[in-house]
């Protein structure tokens, strides 16, 4: 298989995260938008632990980290939407404005 | 070469185009749950991926936690939140520009892939749990135990955060 394939569908889901972070204002929305991107570097890990054949497999070790810290990125990320929901009855980011001037 | 094509090659193909596919469905849905489900089928694509590729036991945490558990996590701040589900503009407006941005990564990155990697092949093999196993209480028992505490850290941060008082 070339190596390029899966670091092409890497950058492809990176880049609908990053339309999705930019032009959605739903808060839930964005989070779902980074988890894409954080999806598209783990398949960047993978594909080149597979290609490099590192014996301790260090790109698949790095992924499960990354799977980690967004499932408590996601976690700390719903309660902070909650909370702003709870005190500003939206979550919509372009009405969330309290440090805009 | 699409005739010399492998079997794991039309596996990598066909599971890559149904997560394309859901992923525009994801930043393009008019609708908060049905983006959440689309994302089941970016996930679960992704994860069985990761398997062709030889990662067996990330693609099988893919399903387990992204699928299990964040999808869930999702589901659950949209229903707390009572967002309107659909029929009002998930949208800002500045779509145009996230569009040109976000083409203008995807070709950035494609051009500098193709230009580095086009012509490398690789090998697949799968990697045994064991390991992953073995390597992770190896070489990486530090990091794995600082993300045990972070892990600690971001229930607590979450509980104190999200409780009503």
């Amino acid at each position: 298989m070339n190596l390029a394939w899966p670091l092409t569908l890497g950058a492809l889901l990176f880049s609908i995260g990053v339309y999705g972070v930019l032009a959605r204002r739903n808060a839930v929305l964005v989070l779902m938008s980074i988890e894409l991107m954080l999806n598209a570097v783990n398949v960047n890990l993978v594909a080149f632990s597979t290609w490099i054949r590192e014996t301790i497999a260090i790109g698949q070790i790095f992924a499960l980290f990354v799977i980690t810290i967004a499932a408590a990125e996601v976690g700390i990320g719903l309660a902070i939407v909650l909370l702003i929901f709870r005190n500003r009855e939206t979550i919509n980011i372009d009405e969330i404005d309290l440090l805009k001037w | 070469m699409i005739l010399a094509a492998t079997g794991p090659e039309i596996a990598f193909w066909g599971f890559a185009v149904v997560a394309g596919i859901a992923g525009f469905f994801v930043v393009g849905s008019r609708n908060v749950v049905h983006a959440a489900l689309y994302l089941v089928g970016v996930l679960g694509s992704v994860g069985a991926i990761y398997i062709v590729l030889g990662a067996e036991f990330v693609g099988w945490v893919q399903i387990l936690i992204y699928v299990g558990a964040i999808v869930v996590l999702l589901l659950f701040g949209i229903m707390l939140t009572k967002a309107p589900i659909g029929g009002v503009a998930l949208d800002n407006n500045q779509r145009p520009v996230a569009f040109i941005v976000a083409a203008t990564t995807f070709g950035g990155l494609t051009w500098i892939i193709w230009r580095t990697f086009g012509g490398t092949r690789i090998r697949l093999s799968p990697t045994r749990t064991a390991q992953i196993g073995n390597s992770l209480f190896t070489h990486f028992v530090l990091p794995f135990e600082a993300v045990s505490v972070l892990l600690l850290a971001a229930l607590v941060g979450a509980i104190v955060l999200a409780r009503r008082d």
